[in-house]
């Protein structure tokens, strides 16, 4: 930590003197200095050459490259310095080449942006979820969506405010199942120690950065004694070591029940794989629907951003009634987290006005609009507002 | 001459005898003994005021009450008092309160007892939105098939190195196939339009697979009730935001678990939701699924609306649907009414005046 920051006032130093080359080898090697000291912390990205980011985009299926067009057309829109490199994966065939590529992409360029890929699950199980192998090959171990009531869109419960850290690689999605004897199958559900501190540190870190007073543990330990259990038991350490912040747990069948009577009173959650889904799905359907809400995905050394219920919304793909705002409120997590925070904070806020001061909703939330509307009247406060846009 | 006499009484008093016999064996026919197994808790009060309701109701069930403690039998097998079983085994039918789970007791829950003993393969649980209790989401009218014996409750762990625990999620082509037949059985004898098979098996191809496999064979042999499947994700979203399109669900146990209690949490609690078990063999038992709450037992504060709507289920299950829609209404219309309400809906009345308030309603409907 000391010494990355060294290394990043030497460089301001001697960065005007050369125009930002030695500038640029100073944060990588300041990168790679710190990487191995300080494990959790999120580095910067890698690849900017010139000033501008480059993205890796995976359109994906049904609605998701439509919405991620949008995407394109705001960021162009409002001169965002990032250049997106579009990758294609085709979920029908069986081999994964597509998939790799786009896991090297990701690699190379350290953040991506994408739309769900479609599991057809009538396909042998050796094809795997495309999406899940995207996530366990990168490693990217936690699952973090925010839940948040928006004044200016109708619900039964109001004041939600959840912020929800999934355990993103192993649990139910190992993917590991075998029929020993013919009509009985057995699907494994592996908890490792290691991973569960890792998602207990993350879960508490991200709490104390975000001033949270509460974390709920989910699981059904009661049942699954030796996995559930060693998850607590794990969580239960780590929150020893924050003693300014409330631990305790809840059974998932509870969870859910409370949820839908009385979703005020959970403030942090942090759960393994499938409890997540469901907890995840919950929260998204109180606040408003899967349109709303984005999710981010970290790594150690990646970021996938993406809607935070992962719906392919094939039904609804190129009608122009889907609903942008998750698509877009993740792109603006995701330039929060290359630092480009004016363009985040006024994209945001354009999306905000125009959900709840215009009042311009899509179907899904009860409105008449199209996407398209949604998309224009955002570029348009952006406009308003006075900063550097190109055209229309 | 008396001989004729004597004959000839001899003679009437066997036809009246007969007749005797006939008018009994009709009503012995009609009367049905069923199981009560009070509980613990608040078990033993709520079970008196059901059997004062049916009373009330002149519901042709005779109760045989019995009690389940864990006892070790021969082989150091932990098992439920032999009476009780036989008891249950005769009578095929059991209405059960709240039991209390022991911790560190060195046996497994009664629960899980009861459910292994009689091979109680389906939970039902019915979750219709009461009229006099608001929540928020009104007009919730579903059910609930949740598989009870394998999936993800199995119980199989291991430590395979120090650190990495795995967990055995078991499907059986076996019990896929007889939720899924029970599902549509039930769909065709209640009425229901569809049956939604819920499953993850883009995420477990093979175990979710072969479930889905079942439930489409089963809908095939059933053509009349309409089949869709849903992703388990997708069913929680759609949940919360419109209950309303969901008709019955049927899916293997973790799912069912987490499922059933969220839409008993869309009605109001586990303290006005009825639930039912049925077992191979025709064994049938129905219950209340909230907890013994220890610290209002004998106060006569206890809401007996679980356990009730538990019994009417009973009913139905039995084909007494006459008696069912009387007490139903009955209670419906008295937590509607608002003016003798248990404390956990809102009210300030006792147990007993809540129950009386119902008999008062009974008997004014005949």
């Amino acid at each position: 930590m000391a010494a990355h920051s060294a290394v990043l006032s030497v460089s301001k130093i001697i960065n005007p003197f050369w125009g930002g080359r030695l500038g640029n080898t100073v944060k990588v090697f300041g990168t790679t200095l710190t990487s191995h000291r300080n494990k959790t912390q999120r580095a910067p990205p890698p690849a900017k050459y010139g000033g501008r980011h480059t993205v890796t985009l995976i359109p994906g299926d049904g609605i998701g490259p439509e919405l991620l067009n949008h995407v394109r057309e705001v960021f162009r829109f409002s001169c965002v310095p990032v250049d997106f490199e579009v990758v294609h994966v085709n979920s029908a065939l069986e081999t994964e080449e597509d998939i790799n590529n786009a896991i090297t992409a990701i690699r190379r360029n350290g953040v991506a942006l994408k739309g769900n890929i479609e599991t057809k699950h009538t396909m042998p199980p050796s094809v795997k979820s495309r999406n899940n192998l995207l996530r366990t090959s990168l490693d990217l171990y936690a699952n973090v969506m925010h839940c948040q009531s928006l004044p200016g869109v109708q619900t039964r419960h109001q004041n939600i405010d959840i912020m929800i850290i999934r355990e993103n690689t192993e649990g139910e999605y190992s993917s590991l199942e075998h029929e020993n004897v013919p009509g009985v199958v057995e699907s494994l559900k592996i908890i490792t120690r290691n991973n569960s501190l890792r998602i207990a540190e993350y879960a508490f870190r991200l709490a104390r950065e975000k001033g949270r007073r509460r974390v709920t543990a989910v699981h059904k330990a009661n049942i699954m004694k030796l996995g559930d259990g060693l998850f607590l038991q794990c969580c239960r350490e780590v929150a020893s070591g924050y003693p300014d912040i409330t631990f305790d747990s809840m059974i998932v069948d509870n969870t859910t029940m409370q949820l839908v009577s009385k979703p005020q009173q959970f403030d942090v959650m942090v759960m393994p794989n499938l409890y997540g889904n469901v907890v995840s799905n919950v929260c998204a359907g109180l606040v408003g629907g899967p349109g709303l809400v984005p999710g981010a995905n970290y790594g150690r050394d990646y970021a996938v951003f993406e809607t935070a219920t992962r719906n392919t919304g094939k039904s609804i793909a190129d009608k122009n009634i889907a609903n942008p705002t998750a698509m877009l409120l993740a792109g603006c997590m995701m330039l929060d987290h290359l630092k480009l925070h004016d363009h985040a904070s006024s994209i945001r806020n354009a999306i905000f006005t125009t959900m709840n001061e215009n009042r311009l909703h899509t179907a899904d939330i009860g409105g008449q609009g199209t996407t398209s509307e949604v998309v224009q009247s955002v570029m348009r406060i952006i406009q308003s507002k006075g900063q550097l846009t190109a055209e229309f | 001459i008396s001989g004729v006499f004597w004959s000839f009484l001899n003679g009437r008093c066997v036809i009246f005898l007969a007749y005797l016999n006939i008018v009994c064996l009709c009503s012995a026919s009609q009367m049905q003994t069923v199981t009560l197994i009070p509980g613990d808790g608040i078990g033993p009060e709520i079970s008196v005021a059901v059997m004062k309701i049916f009373e009330a109701a002149k519901a042709p069930i005779q109760w045989e009450e019995r009690n389940v403690t864990a006892i070790k039998g021969p082989g150091g097998k932990w098992m439920i008092p032999p009476d009780a079983k036989e008891s249950m085994d005769k009578n095929k039918i059991g209405l059960k309160g709240p039991l209390k789970t022991p911790i560190a007791a060195g046996h497994p829950s009664m629960n899980l007892l009861l459910r292994k003993t009689f091979d109680l393969y389906a939970n039902v649980r019915p979750c219709v939105s009461i009229e006099g209790y608001k929540t928020p989401y009104t007009d919730v009218n579903l059910v609930t098939i949740r598989e009870n014996t394998e999936g993800e409750y199995s119980g199989i762990e291991h430590v395979i190195v120090d650190g990495v625990v795995q967990s055995i999620k078991l499907i059986t082509e076996q019990a896929s196939q007889r939720i899924a037949e029970y599902a549509f059985e039930y769909a065709r004898n209640n009425q229901r339009a569809s049956v939604t098979a819920v499953h993850k098996a883009n995420i477990m191809r093979m175990s979710d697979g072969l479930f889905l496999r079942k439930c489409r064979e089963a809908a095939e042999k059933h053509r009349d009730v309409k089949f869709t499947e849903m992703y388990l994700d997708t069913v929680c979203l759609n949940m919360v935001q419109d209950p309303t399109q969901f008709d019955v669900l049927v899916m293997p146990n973790l799912y069912g678990d987490i499922l059933s209690d969220l839409c008993a949490g869309l009605i109001g609690g586990l303290g006005v939701t009825p639930s039912g078990n049925i077992g191979a063999n025709g064994v049938a038992i129905f219950e209340s699924v909230h907890g013994t709450a220890p610290d209002i037992a004998g106060k006569d504060m206890a809401n007996p609306t679980a356990l009730l709507l538990s019994a009417v289920m009973m009913l139905r299950h039995m084909g007494l649907h006459g008696h069912a829609k009387k007490i139903e209404a009955a209670c419906f219309d008295t937590i509607r009414d608002e003016k003798v309400r248990t404390q956990d809906l809102g009210g300030n009345s006792k147990c007993s005046e809540f129950t009386d308030a119902i008999c008062q309603r009974v008997r004014d409907m005949d």
